[in-house]
């Protein structure tokens, strides 16, 4: 198991660099001067440019440069924002919380109806059910998610006055934030009614970013658990004279999470892309509208370093993602 | 796909001597008749079709000029709606622009933005991937984790943050996407290629004296095709979606253009007065994406059964 997560390491440090260059280079290739995209001041006098470019090390050579920036980048120094001055990982670390909250709720909702909607298509294979869930899967799949979510916010918002736009909970409340996920502050600050409210904030925006994901397992659920049950060891079991139940249930759907798990890992991506519409349709005050925020205001140390922590993140999940599928399937494993 | 070169079996029995061209009749017959099967890849393929007829007929087809502003029917109604007026089917937007029309002249865009990107990620990915798979060793090292990089970030965020570079518009999101998209073209080529490098006709090319060019590009491309076939399509509505979606965000299409997306992020602000400017563009996105995959889909099952999905 060490050696396995040794290699999967070792394989992750040439992707780090390349994202580190890709990062590095995104100011050098923007047109305009750096000096000015990076320090966001208009019109200054030379000597002040050529003070804020020795300072930023624009004077360097392009490698001395890079070297600099992967050491800083090492000492968790990302930089600071051009529009609050803010330093970048900071800003990252405070809206951070806000975007998982969302991503996991998302994929909960994915996998506990995904999962259920999978397995019975498939064991009623033919069905109306399978045919009218497979549609939806497909539909699902094909969702422009920006435009399911204002359909949502008419529907829900507009007509029923069920849900509110924006934003992750009500003005009335207010209270410290200690894991940062606002339903679990929302019930620890012991607040009547904060609860419900910070719910219904999340609710919309969780179902728009889920339904993708939701549609991508619950075809990949169906399609391994019909593999699954053409199995000999699932003949078997049902020639034993076992229970249907007891058949899908331990025989079959355990083989079946195997391939089902890494498809829920995989939609980590797809999360955090989706992140970045759900939350500027909702003002969902995470890392995705940041990011876009960050981009139109042409705030750039952000961008370059949002855009690094995001990818790693990422990187790093999928790192988990593959040791989970090791931990659960030993033929990986001693490959 | 197309000009297998010496099918096994076809030559072996000397009563049947085809050419190339009725080989490629038989095999077009025979991706037909499965493709027909799919009654989902049917509809999905009529679909598609009635979209580029609308695109190819949109002057013809389209009541107004998608562009010509009707003072007097600011957001007017769809015409079943109380309110609506005669001439304006799905009524005006904001500024009283027909929202047929419109939808009509959007699909000019769409479709143009899909084969665009499809043909730049699928060009760019296939002669990557053909280098790496065909000289292995350290090109195909380096090729492959340069393509690492690039998956590693979320596609619509590299895609953003190329526009933000390049510079927000129509082109440039296309250009951004396509590169997103290459690195999956370039895999699926490297694997296809690894897989039939071997082979004995590859090898039987070799000897009769075959350059690294023509062995790669006339040999054993076309043996590698229907991956990427599948591929294309997949990505074809992928590049419809991810565009709208870079529109909706204001860094693709710019406005007055009747690209689905901006014309959804121009709706935005009247969502809760008038249902249809929301409304219609994103179905029309939906529609469209929808028919690609449900042909993808049809597509897979009829040119490669070993990804057959049940």
């Amino acid at each position: 198991m060490f050696r396995f997560l040794l290699g999967k390491l070792l394989y992750l440090v040439p992707t780090f660099l390349g994202i580190t260059i890709i990062a590095f280079s995104f100011v050098r290739v923007l047109p305009g001067d750096p000096v000015l995209l990076m320090a966001g001041e208009r019109g200054i006098t030379p000597e002040r440019h050529a003070e804020l470019s020795a300072q930023l090390g624009f004077d360097k050579p392009v490698w001395a440069q890079y070297f600099d920036f992967l050491g800083r980048l090492m000492q968790g120094d990302f930089g600071n924002s051009i529009v609050t001055k803010k330093p970048v990982l900071a800003e990252f670390l405070t809206l951070f919380p806000a975007t998982v909250e969302l991503g996991l709720v998302a994929i909960l909702i994915a996998t506990l109806v995904g999962v259920p909607v999978g397995v019975l298509a498939a064991i009623k294979r033919g069905s109306w059910f399978d045919q009218i869930s497979m549609t939806g899967a497909l539909v699902g799949f094909s969702m422009p998610i920006f435009w399911w979510g204002l359909l949502l916010i008419i529907f829900f918002s507009g007509i029923l006055q069920w849900t509110p736009v924006s934003g992750r909970i009500s003005l009335l409340y207010f209270f410290p934030q200690v894991t940062g996920f606002m339903l679990i502050d929302s019930l620890l600050s012991g607040q009547k009614g904060a609860f419900l409210s910070a719910a219904q904030h999340l609710i919309l925006p969780a179902v728009v970013l889920a339904t993708i994901p939701l549609a991508v397992i619950a075809r990949q659920t169906r399609s391994a658990m019909l593999e699954v049950m053409g199995e000999d060891y699932v003949r078997t079991a049902k020639a034993k004279g076992m229970p249907t139940r007891r058949v899908v249930g331990v025989h079959a759907l355990r083989n079946a999470m195997i391939p089902v798990i890494t498809t829920i890992g995989l939609q980590i991506g797809v999360l955090m892309a989706g992140a970045i519409l759900t939350e500027t349709i909702f003002s969902w005050p995470g890392i995705g509208k940041w990011m876009i925020d960050s981009i139109s205001r042409r705030d750039y140390p952000v961008v370059q370093s949002g855009l690094l922590l995001i990818a790693a993140l990422v990187m790093v999940v999928n790192l988990l993602v593959d040791l989970t599928y090791g931990l659960i399937n030993p033929r990986i494993r001693h490959k | 796909m197309t000009a297998a070169p010496a099918p096994q079996g076809v030559t072996a029995e000397p009563v049947v001597r085809l050419s190339d061209a009725a080989i490629r009749r038989r095999m077009l017959a025979d991706f037909w008749f499965h493709f027909r099967q799919n009654r989902g890849a049917v509809i999905g393929l009529v679909v598609f079709v009635l979209m580029v007829l609308a695109a190819v007929f949109a002057p013809l087809l389209a009541p107004h000029d998608p562009t010509q502003q009707f003072r007097d029917a600011l957001l007017a109604p769809p015409i079943w709606q109380e309110g609506g007026k005669p001439g304006f089917l799905l009524g005006t937007d904001a500024v009283g622009r027909d929202m047929l029309s419109r939808l009509i002249y959007g699909a000019q865009y769409s479709l143009f933005i899909g084969v665009v990107v499809v043909a730049i990620a699928l060009i760019g990915g296939i002669i990557i991937g053909l280098l790496a798979g065909f000289f292995g060793g350290w090109v195909d090292a380096v090729i492959m984790r340069v393509m690492d990089v690039v998956l590693a970030f979320p596609s619509l965020l590299l895609a953003l943050v190329l526009v933000a570079v390049l510079g927000p518009g129509l082109t440039n999101a296309m250009i951004a996407i396509a590169i997103v998209y290459q690195p999956h073209f370039a895999r699926l080529t490297r694997a296809a290629v690894m897989g039939e490098k071997a082979r004995e006709y590859v090898t039987a090319a070799k000897m009769a004296g075959a350059g690294p060019l023509r062995l790669m590009f006339k040999t054993i491309l076309p043996n590698c095709l229907a991956p990427l076939i599948v591929q294309a399509t997949l990505s074809f509505s992928s590049a419809v979606l991810d565009s709208a979606a870079l529109g909706f965000l204001g860094m693709g299409a710019q406005p007055p253009a009747s690209e689905w997306g901006t014309m959804l992020a121009e709706a935005r602000e009247f969502i809760l007065r008038a249902w249809w400017v929301v409304t219609f563009p994103g179905l029309a996105i939906l529609i469209s994406v929808l028919a690609i995959n449900l042909m993808g889909d049809g597509l897979r099952d009829a040119l490669d059964p070993k990804l057959k999905r049940s």
